[in-house]
């Protein structure tokens, strides 16, 4: 292996694509239909950070590894980055920036906010997003429950406590 | 990711025409996105099967018959399921992040890729990725590896935990195809590397899982499925056993095991079962049967642990359902 | 009057923008306009780039541009050393040579319309290579042991050689004798937040949203490598997603983010990959450190021998304070602490959470634990018996040392008193039980620090500092001190900080942020209100004409450095359950006793603290970056492979602190506790493992492997 050359396995592949290699899709996104013509590669997590200016939602690995780029589809956490934006044509998406209602947070937020259940915040969007689920999935019915239902969500800063106490506190408000 | 186009089909005949003439089907994408992504896997043309009606999850009289296309969470959760399968709803939800579990469909876990770092990145060699090129694993980092099922070609881990309890469970695979409808064993869907690496399963082209049939059995209640890993949740198994147990006035009358992260595919253990089976129960039938589950196995520099780990993990899962007297 | 809000649990006064998604990160920070650049990496450890054909990537659709060291332009690459460079050696230079000094190396940077385009002319760039066989770990052969060159000085953080007394007589002729080797693998922080720099240049002036903890350095250091004025370029990161150190110095990154942006003439956004994330933006150097400890009947140690050696690259000496607290932690007549590096072909490690201390007090702890059971003696009474009076290492009185309290504190909340001490004697059933505990220190240090304090005509109150804020809670904990130095209500002052044309900072790291900036927000504050003469804000500036009141403040250290050993110091109790058959080990619960000075915080400084812990179940338990030993290559380079604690390996977790009102470490009294957070809870689980088990893995991480083959 110490013989380099790079790129083994991108062998001599054609490389074009047999049609078209955009489309035109709607995302239903925060009840809000947009229309985008994008790149068939186009992922929903860049569709929604790039195309719609929703850096809300982030990406964190780019693998479906960690969780941050968790979104609602059509009501089921998923993770963003390893769908392509085209599967999902006319579907309904929630991002963090759709669970506020005005000035009044989402009972998930305000519970993060109390809990202290983040620090640098970048994995708090996805956190949110799929406390939001494991709540409406029905999976808060003990400490160990909602650490297991919420470990696709990796937060390097380690608030876990805070996480699990505030959906906790948000599963018992709502 | 390299360039493709893209198709939702509507119809299964329709889909089954695109993937002939050269369309590579897409269904949760969890696997084949990541890897797009990676270049590992270069689809030229995508076809989307999520709307063809292939979800349905119910029991019948011969079994239990879950739509290939089903999300591992609608069947991790369904009712049914968990009354005559719960050895497949503790391997959905041991199986991936409840994200991941909402996406990915029960045919594309079967067909998930090998998790090898080599593979997964195109500037190693790997047989199975570029054939000839050579194995980085096997003088590399290869503790994830596996002890059987191996050849001096590639050594990859089969990394499914549901294709274990389904291979313990002799399920059944449907498919329809350009070639017609076929039915075949979970276990027959998998191919050992051997002289081979880069054919991993036997469907042939534009052939379409679509549907996955657990036949019943007096075992089928008494069943666990035992992940070891050093995490928590969130990683693939390190060693996994699925063993279910049909235990009558202290006699094994009927088992079926199985184990993940010790081989290139869903590893059956049948010579375990044969040891238990008209055995009494007991701690020294389970030790004798992980005796018999590590035999041939063929461990690298870096995983020779797995050989004990595995004998532990079938004395534990056996005692998990049998009883630990 | 308004009551002081220092010593409240205020909720994040940024808590609103993080929930709700409206807080930018540096890749957030889309331009019109933009293009994306993707960085193509070596795929071998060491040689030379024989050939690049960018052919097939060049006529891909989208692609603006390609770089690489053919057709880069020469940078300059004035000289420029801030102190989170290494002090000796010179940084990467990119795209200038053909050289390659480990996997991935960045070699060529790709640019084109839209990420996708971009990302796939990368793969489809063509590199071949003149490779030689690199040495990539420190027990190779071929790995040479160095003494670092910085640390010959008999004084400062760190000391190549450090002796008092005749440790090694003393050794020999103890009753009681410990001697032990700990390996600690190569950590990699991986905070969630890759690296990320949108670059945008106006002319000659160049502006750079870049996730940095520095970011007044960020913008020296890419003026020198461009060769432009500092005062050109301007470094924007109000939100750092995570850090732990792997953001404090300006990586290779920055300058190809900058430098396509000037070729193709248009903003660039890049943003390094997971697995990029694993190649030249830092680690924790991978340490093996002998400890040989000796002491008579009664636990009073007689030696202290602390051997340590760690990785660093060929091109640069990282070093840290990794043997440093084994000199003053314990009393000791005779000590001898040595720091070595082995040069490999691999990139530069950097300071990662606690650098030093976090893997030095591992050895030291654990060789503790060894002495303690060697001793039949508890292992709090070992060691406060060995509680020194002042720092033994350079004879100065300690600021305030509240170990004492601390394994009081600690001890109580987790019920120590109930442990039985023998080994494999505590079950939860089937599991295996185990209880241990370890002491934690770090240093408590101060940098200069500027800030502007601003009272506007509405009564409220505004504050600019270069800080930033990677998630200690930065932007709240800096409000609190200037409302009350300015006496108003939190909620009438607004900090902005992550501006390198803001009044400059030190580092955000090293714990000393608040003592160094706080220090200066106050003074700022203090000094404003001076000029207003009294805090009717509203009536003053009224009576000027509405003119706000602006006032500068510098903060830096004073002789306290020379009077006092400053540090703050920590208990920290684990208890872990092991299945003795599988081998699988959790932690069920700890908790952390501090003295940390002043909390300005609780509820922020009790989440740093836990989240620290959190990392050193990481560091006892998973984490390790796997090293292909024959390129140097990263096996393990994706959050999938390389393991850090999720929800679920978390059990309960208390972080308490004592009382200490230490009047000299800083205006503010607070020693800083970012870094002592993790320092500690990798030792308590290590013994705790020792305890539960009676097997003593010196290995790091103790993973099932492990337990499973001693």
């Amino acid at each position: 292996m110490a013989a380099g050359s790079a790129a083994l396995g991108v062998a001599d592949l054609p490389t074009d694509a047999a049609g078209p290699q955009t489309a035109e899709i709607e995302l239903i996104v925060n009840g809000r239909s947009r229309r985008l013509e994008l790149d068939t590669r186009t992922s929903l997590l860049d569709a929604l950070r790039e195309h719609l200016q929703l850096t809300g939602t982030k990406k964190g690995c780019n693998q479906g590894a960690c969780g941050a780029c968790t979104v609602l589809l059509d009501g089921r956490r998923v993770n963003s980055c390893l769908t392509l934006a085209l599967m999902h044509d006319g579907a309904h998406i929630t991002t963090v920036e759709g669970l506020a209602r005005g000035d009044a947070l989402h009972p998930v937020q305000a519970a993060f906010i109390e809990h202290d259940g983040f620090q640098c915040g970048y994995c708090t969007p996805g956190q949110i997003m799929s406390a939001v689920a494991c709540i409406a999935e029905g999976h808060t019915g003990s400490d160990d429950e909602i650490r297991a239902w919420m470990s696709g969500n990796i937060c390097r800063c380690g608030a876990y406590p805070g996480i699990v106490a505030a959906v906790a506190q948000a599963a018992r408000a709502g | 990711m390299h360039p493709f186009s893209f198709h939702a089909a509507a119809t299964e005949q329709e889909a089954i025409a695109e993937a002939a003439a050269g369309g590579r089907y897409i269904a949760g994408g969890t696997t084949l996105v990541d890897l797009m992504r990676e270049e590992v896997e270069r689809p030229r043309r995508l076809i989307d099967i999520n709307r063809l009606p292939l979800r349905d999850v119910h029991v019948q009289d011969d079994g239990l018959v879950i739509g290939a296309l089903a999300r591992m969470s609608d069947v991790a959760r369904d009712p049914a399921t968990a009354q005559v399968q719960p050895l497949i709803v503790d391997a959905l939800v041991e199986g991936a992040s409840p994200q991941i579990r909402n996406m990915a469909s029960i045919g594309g876990n079967l067909l998930q890729r090998v998790r090898c770092s080599y593979f997964r990145t195109l500037d190693a060699p790997c047989n199975k990725r570029t054939p000839g090129s050579g194995c980085s694993a096997i003088g590399g980092a290869n503790s994830g590896h596996a002890l059987f099922g191996t050849s001096v070609h590639c050594v990859a881990t089969h990394p499914s935990d549901l294709a274990v309890a389904l291979v313990a469970l002799d399920a059944v695979i449907l498919t329809r195809g350009p070639g017609g409808a076929r039915r075949f064993p979970v276990e027959a869907l998998y191919r050992m590397p051997g002289e081979t690496p880069h054919l991993e399963h036997t469907l042939e082209p534009g052939e379409m899982i679509v549907e996955i049939r657990v036949p019943h059995g007096s075992y089928a209640r008494r069943a666990r499925y035992l992940k070891v890993r050093d995490r928590a949740s969130y990683e693939f198994a390190v060693v996994s056993v699925a063993v279910a147990m049909d235990i009558d006035g202290g006699i094994v009358r009927d088992v079926r095991l199985a184990a993940g992260g010790v081989g290139t595919m869903p590893w059956r253990l049948r010579g375990s079962e044969a040891v238990l089976t008209g055995r009494q129960s007991g701690r020294a039938a389970w030790r004798d049967a992980a005796e018999r589950a590590i035999d041939g196995a063929q461990p690298l520099v870096g995983n020779h642990f797995k050989v004990e780990l595995l004998r532990r993990t079938v004395v534990r899962a056996l005692e998990m359902v049998g009883g630990a007297a | 009057m308004i009551d002081p809000s220092i010593g409240l649990p205020l909720p994040r006064v940024d808590g609103r923008a993080k929930v709700t998604g409206a807080a930018q990160y540096a890749a957030e920070f889309n331009q019109p306009n933009q293009v994306y650049a993707v960085v193509v990496n070596s795929t071998v450890g060491l040689g030379r780039i024989a050939a690049i054909d960018a052919a097939a990537a060049t006529g891909m659709p989208g692609v603006v541009a390609i770089l690489s060291h053919l057709n880069a332009p020469r940078l300059p690459y004035h000289e420029h050393r801030a102190f989170v460079d290494p002090a000796i050696g010179e940084r990467l230079h990119v795209l200038q040579d053909d050289q390659v000094r480990f996997f991935g190396h960045p070699v060529a940077v790709v640019i084109a319309e839209t990420l996708d385009q971009a990302e796939h002319a990368a793969a489809a760039m063509r590199i071949s290579y003149a490779a030689e066989t690199p040495v990539v770990r420190l027990d190779a052969p071929g790995a040479v042991m160095i003494v670092p060159d910085a640390a010959r000085k008999p004084s400062g953080r760190t000391i190549a050689d450090g002796v008092r007394g005749d440790p090694d007589a003393a050794f020999a002729q103890a009753t009681h004798q410990i001697d032990a080797t700990y390996d600690i693998a190569r950590e990699h922080h991986n905070p969630m937040e890759p690296h990320a720099t949108v670059a945008l240049w106006d002319g000659d002036h160049l502006t750079l949203w870049s996730k940095s903890q520095f970011v007044v350095n960020e913008a020296i250091e890419i003026a020198a490598v461009f060769g432009v004025p500092a005062e050109q370029v301007l470094v924007i990161c109000p939100f750092i997603g995570g850090a732990f150190g792997a953001a404090l110095r300006t990586w290779s990154h920055v300058t190809l983010a900058a430098l396509a942006a000037r070729h193709v003439g248009r903003p660039v956004k890049l943003v390094l990959s997971r697995r990029q994330m694993f190649y030249a933006v830092g680690h924790r150097p991978r340490t093996v450190q002998r400890v040989a400890l000796a002491a008579a009947p009664d636990g009073r140690l007689a030696a202290i021998i602390h051997e340590g050696t760690a990785e660093t690259s060929r091109y640069e000496q990282y070093i840290d304070a990794l043997t440093t607290a084994s000199a003053f932690l314990y009393a000791c007549p005779n000590v001898r602490t040595t720091y070595r590096l082995v040069p490999l072909d691999s990139s530069t490690p950097t300071f990662m959470r606690g650098p030093g201390e976090a893997s030095g007090i591992v050895a030291l702890e654990c060789a503790m634990d060894e002495l303690a059971v060697a001793l039949a003696m508890d292992p709090i009474e070992l060691r406060l018996r060995n509680e020194p009076t002042v720092n033994e290492q350079n004879g100065l009185p300690f600021s305030s040392r509240s170990m004492r309290a601390c394994y009081a504190l600690g001890a109580a909340r987790f019920g120590w008193e109930r442990r039985d001490p023998r080994p494999r004697s505590m079950h939860d059933g089937r599991l295996l039980i185990g209880w241990g505990m370890a002491a934690a220190t770090y240093p408590s240090s101060r940098a200069p620090a500027n800030a502007r304090a601003r009272i506007l005509a509405d009564g409220t109150a505004e504050v600019e500092t270069a800080a930033s804020d990677m998630g200690p809670g930065t932007y709240t904990s800096m409000t609190q001190v200037a409302a009350d130095a300015l006496e108003l209500a939190p909620a009438d002052v607004r900090i902005r900080i992550g501006r390198s044309d803001f009044p400059p900072t030190p580092p955000h790291g090293g714990s000393m942020t608040m003592a160094s900036v706080g220090s200066a927000v106050q003074a700022a504050c203090l000094a404003a209100r001076a000029l207003a003469g009294g805090t009717n804000y509203r009536d003053i500036i009224a009576r000027r004409g509405g003119e706000p009141i602006v006032a500068a403040a510098s903060s830096a250290r004073g002789d306290e450095q020379r009077r006092f050993s400053m540090n703050a110091f920590g208990a920290v109790f684990a208890e872990v359950a092991v299945d003795p058959d599988l081998c699988t080990v959790r932690v069920r619960r700890a908790v952390g006793a501090y003295g940390a000075g002043r909390i300005i915080n609780p509820r922020l400084a009790r989440s740093q603290c836990t989240g620290g812990m959190v990392g050193g179940i990481g560091m006892a338990l998973m984490e390790q970056t796997v090293v292909d030993t024959r390129d140097g290559r990263p096996v393990n380079a994706s959050m999938a492979d390389y393991l850090v604690p999720v929800n679920l390996d978390v059990g309960s977790l208390d972080a308490l602190f004592v009382d200490e009102d230490d009047p000299y470490v800083n205006p503010l009294g607070a020693k800083g506790i970012g870094e002592i957070a993790i320092v500690g809870m990798a030792p308590a689980i290590a013994n705790a493992v020792f305890h539960a088990t009676g097997q003593r893995v010196r290995d790091f991480p103790i993973r099932i492997e492990a337990l499973l083959s001693t």
